[in-house]
């Protein structure tokens, strides 16, 4: 109990030192990842090769970066896997109906943040904790997308959509730049505005965050809203990477990016943790899965391998902090 | 507040009308809507499609009841139901497949509560890498494909009858009854009200709250290899995907039979009556041609609304 306290009176941004370090130890483990791959396959450095692992990192990257959020705050969001269906599906048939990607981009980020608000809503107003409320989400989303779909495929979208999942721009695939740019308006957000703060106060301490004047629930639903209108982003992603759409593209998903959030050293019980860290950690969960496929080990293993890590980045983060107390 | 809830038992009382009253309104729904619910062979084919739920959700509540949450369930029960159909189609012989399903199952559970009890993982995180252990597991000893050919001595079990009552019915009446004995009547029942309510109580009486909990987890590993047995019967095969997601309706059941999330209160008789809700919700859809989408996305509405309401209870 009372390390707890110990933590709750120290402000955030002491930690900012302590999570350099973090990240620092997350970069060594990529590396080392990549000198091992480099060595056991020829093809690991080739430029496409790595240039595929940044994009496929870039699409686990932005789910987790809002559920980042929502895990600072000492919550889950076990839905961000199943919403990225809904949202794609919707977003794929508004385009197909009307022609226009902006307005298909449009629905897809508002319908992922619109059920990312109902999460907070959930959380907040119901206060459902939100690991359950979200695995309900979960289910209520599957089951709408698999109705709303019916075992149709939506196929074929305009070019000009089709570019910002698989086009280039001076060599380099357009989703890493906008990796970048959501992770610096991620960490910009996260470490240098008030709202960022108080959103780690709400996971160091609730109590002490709302009696400390901080609009706590408003801030949640606001949280639960990012995760979900990222999940919308990464719909759109998705499908005009995919260039289709399917009721099932979401099952493979949850998993991959608590386990980007986890091994990037946020911290589950919450007020701990970086948005650069989750990118470090979207980048080594990838180079582990992309290392499996250069090796030829069947993707049959990937869950198996996810689940793993999932469970030693935890048995690690609380390990760590309890030797820094 | 939690000093309240020291080893109490529920009072049922308080109880009884929520989740009765939902199951009463399903059945008179589905009666008016549904043509043919109502009839003696499909009531009690939603009571044998129940079994293999109530085998899950028993263990869930107790599960529930120390703060906890197992979602890799439905996940090792797909795990246990390939090593049924692996083993017994290798062996030719049923015990030795379920032999098989309890070890794996157990050995599941005995992890989960490892993770949770020793190290100390939060249990939806814990059980959520063990889901993906457990499904990538499956994919691997099945290669992705459905194990077929399996004995006639396991797919008996689903169809076979003791005393003109179908084998899954008595075997689920029998758990039932073990559940309430072992919650009811035991000590160790009485610990695992303390696990949830108030685990200090059980350090100071000199016991060994780690070794409780792991106990009950892997209770829940061992019930999802035994419901592996009759998940292989009933599907004639073994599948990589069978059992998927059942773990969201045993915690359904579970949400809607009045058990908290937050406060070790647990009331098996309700769990019960949660599942037959949440088997009359998906047969009833299933009778008005709804597909199983549809049935899916209403039992995760049941839970939000069953939730919501214990949110209210336990403010009021």
């Amino acid at each position: 109990m009372t390390d707890i306290t110990k933590e709750a009176i120290m402000p955030p941004r002491s930690f900012l030192s302590q999570d350099a370090i973090q990240v620092f130890y997350r970069l060594l483990a990529a590396l080392l990842i990549c000198a091992v791959l480099a060595v056991l396959s020829d093809s690991f450095l080739s430029l496409g090769n790595i240039l595929n692992v940044l994009r496929q990192a870039s699409l686990t990257f932005f789910i987790a970066s809002g559920l980042t959020l929502v895990v600072l705050t000492a919550g889950l969001d076990l839905s961000v896997g199943a919403n990225v269906a809904l949202s794609a599906c919707i977003a794929g048939t508004v385009i197909h109906k009307t022609g226009s990607p902006a307005l298909g981009i449009l629905t897809g980020l508002a319908c992922g943040g619109i059920v990312g608000l109902l999460n907070g809503i959930m959380v907040t107003a119901l206060r459902i904790p939100s690991f359950i409320a979200t695995y309900g989400m979960l289910w209520v989303l599957n089951g709408l997308t698999y109705w709303y779909m019916a075992g149709e495929t939506l196929h074929g979208f305009p070019a000009g959509f089709r570019q910002i999942g698989s086009g280039y721009l001076f060599g380099l695939p357009i989703p890493i730049y906008l990796l970048l740019v959501f992770l610096g308006i991620g960490t910009l957000f996260a470490q240098r505005t008030i709202w960022g703060q108080e959103i780690y106060a709400i996971g160091a301490n609730p109590v002490a965050a709302r009696l400390s004047g901080i609009p706590v629930a408003r801030r949640l639903l606001l949280v639960y809203a990012v995760s979900g209108t990222m999940a919308g982003l990464a719909s759109i992603i998705f499908l005009s990477r995919l260039n289709s759409a399917e009721a099932d593209i979401g099952e493979s998903l949850t998993l991959p990016a608590i386990a980007a959030v986890l091994i990037g050293g946020t911290s589950l019980f919450g007020g701990v943790g970086t948005v650069f860290g989750t990118f470090i950690g979207a980048l080594i969960l990838t180079l582990v899965l992309n290392g499996m496929n250069l090796l030829s080990v069947s993707a049959n293993w990937q869950p198996l391998v996810t689940g793993i890590i999932v469970i030693l980045a935890v048995w690690l983060d609380m390990k760590t902090r309890r030797r820094a107390q | 507040m939690r000093e309240a809830a020291v080893v109490s038992q529920p009072n049922p009382l308080q109880r009884i009308p929520g989740v009765a009253i939902v199951l009463v309104l399903l059945i008179t729904l589905f009666s008016v809507i549904a043509p043919g619910f109502l009839s003696v062979a499909n009531l009690s084919n939603v009571l044998v499609q129940s079994t293999i739920l109530t085998m899950l959700a028993l263990p869930m509540t107790l599960i529930i009841m120390t703060e906890g949450l197992d979602l890799s369930m439905g996940a090792v029960l797909t795990l246990t139901s390939l090593c049924v159909a692996i083993v017994s189609l290798a062996t030719k012989s049923m015990l030795l497949g379920l032999g098989a399903g309890l070890l794996v199952g157990t050995a599941f559970g005995f992890a989960n509560g490892w993770l949770v009890a020793i190290l100390g993982i939060p249990p939806f995180v814990a059980t959520l890498g063990t889901l993906g252990m457990a499904q990538g597991l499956s994919l691997i000893v099945s290669d992705g494909q459905s194990v077929v050919g399996i004995p006639h001595s396991v797919r008996d079990i689903y169809s076979a009858t003791l005393f003109g009552i179908p084998v899954p019915i008595v075997m689920a009446l029998v758990t039932y009854a073990a559940f309430h004995g072992l919650l009811y009547h035991t000590r160790f029942g009485t610990y695992i009200f303390a696990l949830g309510g108030n685990r200090e109580a059980l350090r100071y009486a000199g016991l060994s709250p780690n070794r409780l909990l792991i106990a009950v987890y892997a209770i829940g590993g061992a019930m999802a290899g035994i419901a592996g047995l009759l998940m292989t019967a009933r599907m004639n095969s073994g599948h990589p995907t069978a059992g998927l997601g059942l773990e969201f309706d045993a915690i359904a059941a579970v949400a809607v039979g009045g058990t908290s999330f937050e406060r070790g209160n647990g009331w098996l008789l309700g769990t019960l009556l949660g599942v037959l809700s949440v088997g009359v919700l998906r047969n009833g859809l299933n009778l008005i041609s709804l597909p199983s989408s549809v049935q899916v996305a209403s039992v995760g509405v049941l839970v939000i609304v069953a939730l919501f309401l214990d949110g209210l209870r336990s403010r009021a």
